[in-house]
């Protein structure tokens, strides 16, 4: 082949242009390889581990790992040392960890590796896994550490089959969230945001390529105009994202039901372990306990509410508002009825509101006799499984019953939230690129260059949905303008 | 049965079928590098002809025909040759798409392109239909209506709108080519038994009308610029406008007529199957489509210096002659204009770029190759450029060397090919600036910065041009530094410019450098305080004063270029059962078996392969390596 490389020669270094600034695009451009992730599993545990892979992961963790020692740092540390010290980001310190040194290629991937063990939760290691982002490195995707070690001969010929059907598995389930099925709320919000970008950009590819035909030129500040509302938007979804709620994956799930029906024992089922406080005692449940678990295929972000009645306690009144307030905002709603007793009032009260909403009727405790009313049930809801938490019996018609409704509880539109890092880190990327070309147009920069800043921001945005960017602005050409000879 | 009369008529490293602008480039670049060549058109005066505007460049196009003349193409020069007005489109909206579009004396340019073919050695020029293309173990057979045999090593097909070519104006249809040619009505079975895949495309043109018909008071004139900037970078300054354009809008009153005719319309009533441009769409198309619209404006372009012809652009029409004659009265100027050729459409046979590779080389058929509307494009530099890179590569063949593959970062002319073979298109494709994510880096003033390099390896740059591109080279890395070194005091002559054009003054010394960053300024701003200023090339100029302004922009499209061509030089082998990968989806596996792509880049794409697709294809080479 002969040689491709047909781009000018390398300007001369130094000089950042008045525009942009030039050292934020070499820092994009060199770290993107290194990649991070939560590398244990996302439960409560004592310790989480954050792990960087990547040529230049070690720098990369410089940016936000201090060592306790004042005379050690994690550039100098050999292969297989540990270091104490603080993750920390824009707010301070997160947490106190140890980090492991791996050098290239004494490490699981090859490649320079840093294990950060932070203490466990989710909080933390989402902190931190943000941290490690803002500091250059892109969120690993599904098997990707697992690839690089094959790569890297780390593995052999045995192990490419299983890790190709790893990422193909993590290809399927990305595409079935809620972001890429069409009907996501939060993909239409992108695809707004997105809609006008290439309408603006549309707009400028028209004006430029077309300048014969009578095309209105974009003003400044109505490009200003839509630029500005499409950073608003952005912001605004970053802000929800970085709200502070401990959980963001999956499915909002409330289990909601009247005192000691099983609630927490369901949720203790469902998540494999003690989270909730189970005891005999009606009321024990005072507040909101979140936990993300998996059911199949799909991921629920579980609430365990306090139980629903009227009460004279004032804590626990407080609980049960929150409750139900919850359950309002819930994208699904568990019921959970005493299948050994009698529906009493509050029974009916929570069976009418849930029944309205996307919901599931539990009828637990099958294990101890049948007292309830289940025609009344099943006449109300659209899905009723009975089962036993305490015992673990039914939870396969469970899961068969949330696959069913999940289609229809990712519709919930108040669910607006960025789902993970990557969806976060897109975003990011977007907004970055929607202010650069505000302060292009600001500065008085030609169409061309905040043409490139846009495109830019729609491929970011594009990259959630897996279009490209060329070809939807090229389509939105011809379907707005009159154009052509 | 009439015994078979065909004898062998000529042997030859390359054949041409058609001399329009695909066929002359590829013809012109395969002899240069040294290959027989025989080259055949359905009539010699149609070689290089214009049959749509007489017009080259414009937006995109501009920077294709500049990459033509950077790798060693004749498109540039002869356009150069034979021009009557030149204009630079986009000046005020940013370097990335400054085009340059002129306006061309049609058959000064046929004539220039058929010279140029008749005077290039190893170059044979044939009047003949090819009716038949075979293999055979040379190569390929070509036959023609007048049963002489021809054998070549290499076929480049560039038969443009000729093959099963089908007129259509109003009710009346027939068989026919371009510009009243006769069609190839035999070539296309033979075609599909070699195993191409034909399918049915549609373009269209507008009426020619008499000059002295029109009442050009009642229009806009429009006039070239000054200076005249060429295409070629080997073509010395100097050039001069000849004439003028006019414009024109349409009205209500066409607008009526056309909605009252409509149903004689045969892309309306259904005659015409195949798929039109979405780029040039007639006048009823675009009164249809975009109702709202009140007038649409008409260009009028004059054909030639010794013609009275003038070329009515954006009044394209398949509608009957006497429909079209009302609605071209009711346009102030054209009230009592005499039409000299009818407006029509033309449908023809095509085929299906995702069969050919980034080589434009069928990927089943070895040795055949496709360029210009053959392989679904539109537009006369968009077939310059791909007759080009098929004339390279079928003469790279011939010496047993790589092909030439561009990839998307190098050219416009790697973007359309990539576009084309990668996705496909639905309609005649057009080149634009939007097509390229790429197009700060892509500008038409360092086409020869890019390409020429290239051109200079594969053996069509000589000596004398590669030595004025080396010397432009120097001067440019010469004036950056001086620019990067030269600190102006803070003068008050310099405050008062600065003040001038809107910007801050400045308190102590400034690079000259960091000036010409600012958006307000430029190089000619700054003469009277840019005292060292050397004698500089107007294209070293251009070029230096663009890279300064646009520093950061530039950097961060080469950093997205880095990141492109990690994958685009992990190649893929030619022969992969897609299937049998574990992984991957099958709606991939069956696009990635279809385009069969030369690297992941390609692969990545595709649409309908996703980035987990990708990182299959990815772990599966490396295991391919391992083994």
């Amino acid at each position: 082949m002969v040689a491709v490389n047909g781009e000018p020669d390398g300007t001369p270094e130094g000089g950042g242009s008045a525009a942009v600034d030039g050292d934020f695009f070499n820092r994009r451009s060199t770290m993107s390889r290194v990649i991070a992730a939560i590398s244990t599993a996302a439960a409560p545990a004592g310790l989480g581990v954050i792990r960087l892979s990547g040529e230049n992961a070690i720098e990369v963790a410089c940016r936000f790992f201090r060592p306790r020692s004042k005379t050690k740092t994690l550039e100098e540390a050999g292969g297989n040392t540990a270091l104490l010290g603080w993750v920390f980001d824009a707010d301070g310190d997160i947490d106190e960890c140890v980090a492991l040194v791996f050098r290239a290629p004494h490490s699981f991937t090859g490649e320079n590796v840093v294990e950060l063990s932070c203490h466990g939760g989710l909080y933390i290691l989402q902190r931190t896994l943000r941290a490690a982002i803002q500091a250059g490195a892109r969120p690993a995707q599904a098997g990707e550490f697992t690839r690089r070690a094959f790569v890297n001969g780390k593995m052999d010929l045995t192990g490419a089959e299983a890790v190709m059907d790893l990422i193909s598995a993590g290809g399927r389930l990305a595409a079935k969230s809620a972001l890429v099925t069409h009907e996501g709320a939060l993909f239409r919000r992108m695809q707004g945001i997105c809609g006008h970008l290439t309408e603006a950009a549309a707009n400028l590819a028209a004006f430029v390529d077309y300048p014969d035909d009578d095309i209105p030129e974009l003003q400044p500040r109505e490009l200003e105009k839509v630029l500005k509302k499409a950073e608003a938007e952005l912001s605004g979804l970053l802000d929800r994202f970085d709200a502070g709620r401990v959980v963001r994956e999956g499915i909002d799930t409330v289990i909601a039901g009247r005192p000691n029906v099983g609630k927490s024992t369901l949720m203790n089922l469902l998540a494999g372990c003690e989270r909730s406080i189970v005891t005999p005692v009606a009321g024990t449940t005072r507040d909101i306990i979140e936990e993300t678990i998996r059911l199949g295929d799909v991921v629920l972000r579980l609430a365990d509410t306090a139980g629903q009645r009227s009460t004279t306690d004032e804590i626990e009144s407080i609980g049960v508002n929150r409750a139900r307030k919850r359950m309002e905002r819930a994208a699904l709603v568990l019921a959970v009825f005493d299948g050994s007793q009698p529906l009493d009032q509050d029974d009916r009260i929570l069976a009418e509101t849930a029944a309205a909403t996307t919901s599931i009727a539990i009828i637990n405790k099958s294990d101890m006799g049948k007292m309830i009313d289940e025609k009344y049930i099943r006449g109300l809801f659209k899905h009723t499984v009975i089962l036993s938490a305490r015992v673990g019996e039914g939870l396969d018609e469970l899961e068969r019953a949330v696959l069913e409704v999940s289609g229809v509880a990712a519709l919930n539109d108040t669910d607006l939230l960025l789902a993970n890092e990557r969806q976060r880190d897109c975003a990011c990327r977007a907004l970055e690129c929607v202010r650069e070309a505000v302060s292009s147009v600001n500065i008085g920069m030609t169409l061309d260059a905040v043409g490139v800043s846009i495109d830019g921001a729609i491929s970011a945005l594009l990259e959630l949905t897996g279009e490209k960017t060329t070809e939807a602005v090229v389509n939105e050409v011809f379907s707005r303008f009159c154009v052509g000879k | 049965m009439v015994p078979s009369m065909r004898f062998l008529a000529g042997q030859y490293d390359v054949a041409v079928i058609g001399a329009g602008h695909a066929g002359i480039e590829a013809a012109l670049a395969a002899a240069r590098l040294g290959c027989s060549v025989i080259i055949f058109s359905i009539n010699l005066d149609s070689i290089g002809n214009l049959p749509c505007n007489p017009s080259v460049g414009g937006t995109a196009k501009g920077h294709l025909v500049r990459e033509i003349d950077a790798l060693g193409g004749e498109m540039g020069k002869a356009a150069d040759a034979t021009l009557l007005q030149s204009r630079m489109l986009n000046r005020g909206k940013g370097p990335a798409v400054h085009s340059l579009r002129a306006q061309i004396d049609r058959r000064e340019y046929s004539r220039y392109m058929k010279y140029r073919l008749e005077t290039t050695p190893g170059l044979d020029i044939l009047q003949a239909e090819v009716v038949k293309i075979e293999r055979c173990s040379q190569g390929f057979n070509l036959v023609t209506s007048l049963d002489a045999e021809y054998s070549a090593k290499t076929a480049i097909v560039a038969s443009g709108t000729f093959l099963k070519g089908r007129i259509y104006i109003g009710d009346v249809s027939y068989e026919g080519g371009p510009d009243g040619m006769f069609a190839a009505t035999s070539l296309s079975q033979s075609l599909e038994e070699l195993g191409v895949f034909l399918r049915r495309f549609k373009t269209g043109t507008p009426a020619r009308v008499l000059g002295a018909s029109i009442d050009f008071a009642k229009m806009e004139e429009q006039e070239g610029e000054e200076p005249v900037v060429p295409f070629s970078f080997e073509t010395k300054q100097g050039l001069k406008n000849q004439i003028s354009c006019y414009m024109t809008w349409t009205n209500s009153d066409t607008k009526r007529i056309i909605n009252e005719n409509l149903y004689r319309s045969p892309m309306y009533s259904g005659k015409i199957q195949g798929i039109g441009t979405r780029y040039c769409p007639s006048i009823e198309d675009k009164i249809v489509r975009f109702a709202d619209k009140e007038r649409h404006q008409v260009f009028v372009e004059p054909c030639g210096l010794k013609t009275d012809e003038m070329y009515l652009q954006g009044l394209s029409s398949s509608l009957p002659v006497d429909v079209q004659l009302e609605l071209l009265h009711t346009i102030p100027g054209l009230e009592g204009v005499k039409v000299m050729r009818p407006a029509y459409a033309i449908e023809y046979d095509c085929c299906d770029p995702l069969q050919l590779n980034a080589g434009l080389e069928f990927m089943d058929i070895e040795g055949l190759y496709g360029a210009g509307q053959f392989n679904g494009s539109s537009g006369y530099e968009e077939a310059a450029a791909q007759g080009l890179l098929a004339g390279i590569n079928a003469a790279m063949k011939v010496k047993g060397r790589p092909p030439m593959i561009l990839d998307r970062a190098a050219g416009y002319i790697g973007t359309l090919v990539d576009d084309l073979v990668t996705k496909g298109c639905t309609d005649p494709y057009r080149m634009m600036t939007s097509r390229s994510e790429y197009r700060l880096i892509l500008r038409q003033d360092n086409a020869d910065e890019r390409l020429t390099p290239i051109g200079r390896e594969i053996g069509l740059v000589d000596d004398e041009r590669w030595q004025s591109f080396c010397t432009r080279q120097e001067a440019k890395k010469a004036e950056r530094r001086r620019l990067r070194e030269t600190v102006l005091s803070p003068t008050k002559l310099l405050n008062t410019i600065l003040v001038s054009r809107e910007t801050s003054p400045v308190e102590s010394g400034v690079r000259l450098e960091d000036l010409l960053k600012r958006p307000q300024l430029n190089y000619e701003n700054l003469t009277p305080v840019d005292e060292g200023r050397p004698e500089l090339d107007p294209l070293v100029r251009e070029q230096v004063e663009i890279e300064i302004k646009y520093e950061g922009y530039i950097k961060r499209q080469r950093a997205a270029v880095d990141e492109m061509r990690r994958l685009e030089n992990r190649l893929l082998p030619e022969q992969v059962d897609y299937k049998g990968i574990t992984g991957l989806r099958k709606e991939a596996q069956e696009k990635l078996g279809k385009i069969r792509p030369r690297s992941l880049g390609q692969a990545s794409r595709i649409s309908g392969v996703s980035p987990a697709d990708i990182s299959v294809l990815i772990v599966w080479l490396n295991s391919q390596k391992a083994e």
